[in-house]
């Protein structure tokens, strides 16, 4: 595939040249399908009332549900369903009417029940398909199903003492699962594809996505098969992707060891592996403890979900304007660059951001520039993310007004702006309390310029003897007097005239 | 007449009226129990001080009149698979030997609000798995009729305690039968509710889509009493039932004209002792003479209810077991090597044989490959006979039957045949399957004295026409019950 | 014996479900569960065509708890029962 000329790391193997290595590789196609986790925005686990917030100390966010205690029982949290059903209908989902909860078994640590509640009989949505752009074009990813789960507790290794700790403060926070269909052929789809879903997540306000935070979190599932062939190969799930970097490497890692695997007559095992991102490998998840057969039923202490029409069509009408729609709108609607317009609908955070402002201000063009510049500047450098911007519209809507009434210069406004962004203070408040304001007394402004034109004469007659540059250290000097606080235009011209 | 004699709602009356006190009937208790527990062994756990400081507790609130509950002063005992805050939990087994829950069950809750007292929990099968309270890890209970027999189960240390007079009522979990056949085992009034009826939330469960928690007592009125008590819709418990008519104790009304009773054909064919026959038709006889149409008709599908009941019961508790694997609470081995080690020798040391059998054949019955032919089948063959059941009910008010083939079976003989033993269960596993309420009430002895049960069953949520008919043939049958 | 179990079976399903029998126990086992087979596979009897497996008896839907916080710091109840705890979590052996 044209769009997919993945990047092909090849190792040359004794009696194999690497233009043959190389020829080798590309009779094969990879195929990948995946499986995204996603957790829920909720204020509540799936099936407790204690709190999914991030942070507590350990097992303070715990009850008998959700430690597996004997006797204890669930009880669907229904705003778990809201949003399954939300990303379900975004992503062009059927809905299934009648859908329950299964239990899958298994014994480990961080599952308090050693089963876990999920969907595999009948999930919540099926069959539905997202729309990325590859440089070939549009194309569909196929959404095989969408199912709703909880999720496990921690495990932190004490090597020192030889033992695990359990802390079940995230057990029960409610995911769901995102299963694709093997469509995607690379890694660059893969990113798109994530992006995809990350975004329209997010506009739903389901949940942050992160996938440093493990709020977001994707399996990957490949497989490689000569280019035509009309049957999948045998696939491995590759599990531990925290990155976007973590999953193109383990995506180019994967496919490569495939290869070579059936290059050299061997076979692909269908197995679980684990990426490990500082040696940039994988190592396969197997023991004889580990049978995988996971003894899915019914779960009896839940009762079947049934969605009508009218549950549909309130989550519909609910659905807010999405990413594609929203760029279309702003193309028409505002005169900013198309580039501007791709980074602010990247997230809806900045994009309700920049929107409110400009209802306030009127000036897109202004915010947009604010936006693109020092937020981004600072997000970079804090390592933040759009959705964790805390400034208020109204505050930046009154700073682009004080820059735009002279009131401060564009170098004091920087200052203001970097403590608007922490601490979202109002800036004309700010700029008041702490003396800020551009001094437009002409007289005083004068009397300072006659004083730096008398203790610099020899900038002076440079700039006499027609060395125009010397104009700027005398700008320099006149705003250092003035603390900053002059309109270095006002400056310069009583300066000509002085001169 | 002697306090211990009394019934659970004549001993709130009489404590009501300033006749009695509930320390004294704590006291007459406790002394009952100093007497008969070496033989009987009906209690896993007695906490005497706080049972009488609970006791006093109520007769302060009752003098005060702030305590008023039908149930005000009367010393229970509650099957030890109900989760009781601050007091042992155990289920008969070695693995939750040392558990201390950290709240109550619903069910324990309502009737300390209706103003029950408890003196401790009583013994079962392990986890409630079994027929005759022989698998508890603590020691078989005894019949208190004869003590060479077993009292039934798995609720046989309920049933014991209140024929022994070791409480005034108790409670108990069905889900085959296990309310029921230690009731008949025991000559006592037992009653399995309508799937749903009684919040299943702190009951440790076995299988979940079966397990109904219910009452055991000495009479009818009492029964009817316990379950208004117990009944009610718990939104802690998502398979509770939002019902309005629990007003149980209205349903204490003396007639049975025009009711119709069938009586399955299936239910009184090979393998029924003869003994327990003649005592259940003498008992139809006598609903007929009291203006009841009684007729035969055939049930259908009776001989496929116990190999369903034991695919689903034993696969949902394979999973439901799981959670105990020494890791939050319970028995942990204290020699293992690595996690999975730890597991196995937890569990294979924290379990008893059968309910090890039972873990077994469910995690067999839902692994890959079989899951279609055992338990989707066996999930099909219950909805078949769900429907034999909508289609008697269509005819009959009321299935009458007996609770189990024969008497109590003598201790020790059960065991060493579990297929045998699963065979008892035959009238009264489908009612769970099904949903439906059925209840035991005693309706004679047999030549070595032992009670035979006589089973009603009634559609979901008719467990007033099952109270009204029992109510009237316990006044028909006259006095029942063990010469103390 | 229609159904007869392997040593194999017996071992993979003690993975399963977490259960080290001993010989003995195995060999009951294996006899014990092959017995209950045989028996349950009378429900081969029955036409079961067209019949909806049916989990919960009745029609029971839509049981939902509003997504609000009820439950406050409840760790000592957590942990009360725990067989080892450290820091305040339960301690299992190690799983790396």
């Amino acid at each position: 595939m044209r769009s997919c000329a993945a990047r092909l790391v090849w190792s040359i193997r004794k009696g194999q040249g690497r233009e043959m290595a190389l020829q080798s590789a590309k009779q094969y196609e990879t195929v990948i399908g995946l499986e995204v986790h996603v957790e829920l925005a909720t204020r509540t686990k799936i099936f407790c009332g204690c709190s999914t917030e991030f942070g507590g100390a350990p097992n303070t966010h715990t009850c008998p549900v959700c430690t597996g205690m004997p006797g204890a029982l669930p009880v669907l949290n229904k705003q778990v369903v809201n949003y399954a059903l939300a990303v379900g209908l975004a992503t062009n989902c059927e809905i299934t009417r009648y859908c329950k909860f299964d239990r899958k078994n298994y014994f480990y640590p961080d599952n308090p029940q050693n089963y876990q509640i999920s969907q595999l009989y009948l999930p919540i949505c099926r069959n539905g398909y997202v729309e990325i752009e590859t440089p070939a074009g549009k194309k569909a990813v196929g959404i095989h199903e969408i199912h709703m789960e909880e999720d496990a507790g921690k495990l932190i290794h004490d090597e020192w003492e030889d033992c695990s700790l359990v802390d079940y403060n995230r057990s029960g926070v409610p995911l769901i699962e995102i299963v694709s269909e093997p469509d995607m052929r690379c890694a660059e789809e893969v990113i798109a594809y994530l992006e995809k879903l990350r975004t329209t997540i997010q506009y739903l306000g389901a949940s942050d996505c992160k996938l440093n935070e493990g709020s977001m979190r994707a399996d990957v599932n490949l497989s490689v098969r000569k280019v035509g062939a009309p049957e999948l190969g045998t696939r491995t799930e590759m599990k531990n992707l925290n990155s976007f970097r973590a999953i193109t490497h383990a995506i180019e890692h994967e496919r490569e060891r495939q290869i070579d695997l059936l290059l050299s007559g061997q076979q692909v095992i269908q197995e679980t592996r684990r990426w490990d991102d500082t040696k940039e490998y994988s190592y396969a998840m197997r023991s004889k403890e580990d049978a995988q057969d996971y003894r899915y039923f019914p779960d009896p202490d839940l009762v079947p979900v049934y969605i009508s029409d009218e549950w549909i069509a309130e989550i519909r009408n609910r659905q807010p304007e999405f990413r594609g729609e929203k760029m279309a709108r702003y193309r028409e609607e505002f005169d900013i660059p198309e580039y501007d317009i791709g980074i602010i609908t990247d997230s809806k955070h900045m994009a309700d951001l920049f929107e409110e402002t400009v209802a306030i201000c009127n000036a897109p063009k202004k915010v947009s520039n604010w936006l693109m510049g020092e937020t981004l500047r600072l997000l970079k450098e804090k390592g933040m993310d759009a959705g964790d911007i805390r400034f208020s519209p109204q505050n930046l809507a009154k700073l682009i007004a004080l820059v735009d009434s002279k009131a401060v210069n564009s170098s004091v406004a920087k200052d203001v702006f970097a403590v608007m962004f922490e601490e979202d203070v109002d800036p004309e408040q700010y700029v008041e309390e702490k003396g800020l304001k551009t001094v437009n007394d002409e007289g005083a402004l004068r009397k300072t310029v006659e004083e730096v034109i008398a203790s610099n004469p020899q900038s002076v007659e440079d700039y006499r003897n027609g060395k125009e540059k010397a104009i700027g250290f005398l700008v320099g000097q006149t705003m250092k007097a003035m603390k900053g606080k002059a309109d270095p235009a006002a400056v310069n011209r009583i300066l000509k005239e002085l001169l | 007449m002697e306090l211990l004699s009394y019934g659970a709602v004549e001993l709130a009356t009489a404590i009501k009226e300033g006749k009695a006190t509930a320390v004294e009937a704590m006291e007459a208790v406790l002394s009952r129990i100093d007497a008969m527990e070496e033989k009987i062994n009906a209690y896993v756990t007695i906490d005497r001080d706080a049972a009488l400081e609970e006791a006093q507790e109520a007769q302060k609130k009752i003098e005060a009149g702030v305590l008023t509950g039908v149930l005000a002063g009367v010393p229970m005992a509650v099957k030890d698979n109900l989760c009781t805050e601050g007091m042992l939990t155990t289920c008969a087994s070695k693995i939750l030997g040392n558990f201390v829950p950290a709240f109550s069950a619903e069910a324990v809750v309502k009737l300390k609000q209706a103003g029950a007292v408890m003196i401790g929990k009583t013994n079962m099968d392990e986890f409630a798995m079994g027929s005759t309270t022989e698998t508890s890890a603590f020691g078989e209970t005894k019949n208190p009729w004869n003590l060479e027999y077993v009292p039934g189960g798995s609720s046989g240390g309920s049933a014991a305690a209140v024929a022994s007079n070791e409480c005034f009522f108790a409670v108990g979990s069905d889900t085959g039968g296990s309310i029921r056949q230690p009731a008949s085992f025991c000559g006592v009034v037992g009653l399995k509710p309508t799937y749903g009826t009684v919040s299943r939330y702190g009951l440790i469960a076995y299988g979940s889509s079966l397990d109904q928690i219910g009452p055991l007592t000495k009479n009818v009125s009492d029964c009817a009493a316990v379950l208004e008590v117990l009944a009610g819709h718990d939104t802690k418990d998502s398979t509770s039932i939002q019902r309005e008519d629990t007003d149980f104790t209205s349903a204490l009304v003396l007639d049975v004209a025009g009711l119709r009773i069938g009586i399955p054909r299936d239910y009184f064919g090979e393998g029924l002792d003869p003994e327990v026959k003649t005592a259940v038709l003498a008992a139809a006889q006598a609903f007929a003479a009291a203006g009841a149409i009684v007729e035969e008709f055939d049930l259908s599908l009776v001989e496929y209810a116990i190999p369903t009941y034991y695919t689903i019961a034993a696969a949902e508790a394979s999973s439901n077991l799981e959670r105990f694997d020494g890791v939050k609470y319970g028995y942990r081995t204290p020699e293992f090597d690595g996690l999975h080690n730890m597991y196995k020798k937890t569990r294979s040391e924290g379990f008893g044989a059968e309910v090890k059998r039972r873990i077994m054949l469910g995690s067999f019955v839902l692994s890959s490959g079989y899951y279609d032919a055992y338990y989707l089948k066996a999930l099909k063959v219950k909805a078949m006979i769900k429907k034999a059941f909508d289609d008697a009910f269509a005819n009959y008010d009321l299935i009458l039957g007996p609770v189990a083939p024969t008497t109590a079976p003598r201790l020790g003989e059960s065991l060493s045949d579990p297929l045998k033993m699963y065979l008892g269960d035959i009238y009264t596993i489908s009612v769970n399957l099904a949903g439906l309420p059925g209840i035991s009430v005693p309706c004679g002895t047999d030549k070595k004295g032992l009670p035979i049960g006589l089973q009603l069953i009634a559609d979901r949520f008719c467990e007033k026409k099952l109270i009204q008919a029992a109510y009237t043939y316990e006044k028909l049958r006259g006095a029942f019950g063990l010469e103390h | 014996m229609a159904n007869v179990i392997s040593d194999e079976t017996i071992d993979y399903v003690g993975i399963l479900a977490k259960l080290e029998l001993s010989d003995g126990e195995k060999e009951q086992a294996k006899k014990d569960m092959g017995r209950m087979l045989d028996y349950i596979d009378k429900l081969g009897e029955l036409d079961t065509t067209g019949v909806e497996p049916m989990s919960h008896v009745f029609p029971v839907q839509n049981v939902f708890r509003e997504d609000v916080v009820t439950n406050g710091d409840e760790s000592a109840k957590t942990l009360k029962n725990a067989p080892g705890e450290k820091d305040n979590m339960f301690i299992v052996p190690i799983t790396i």
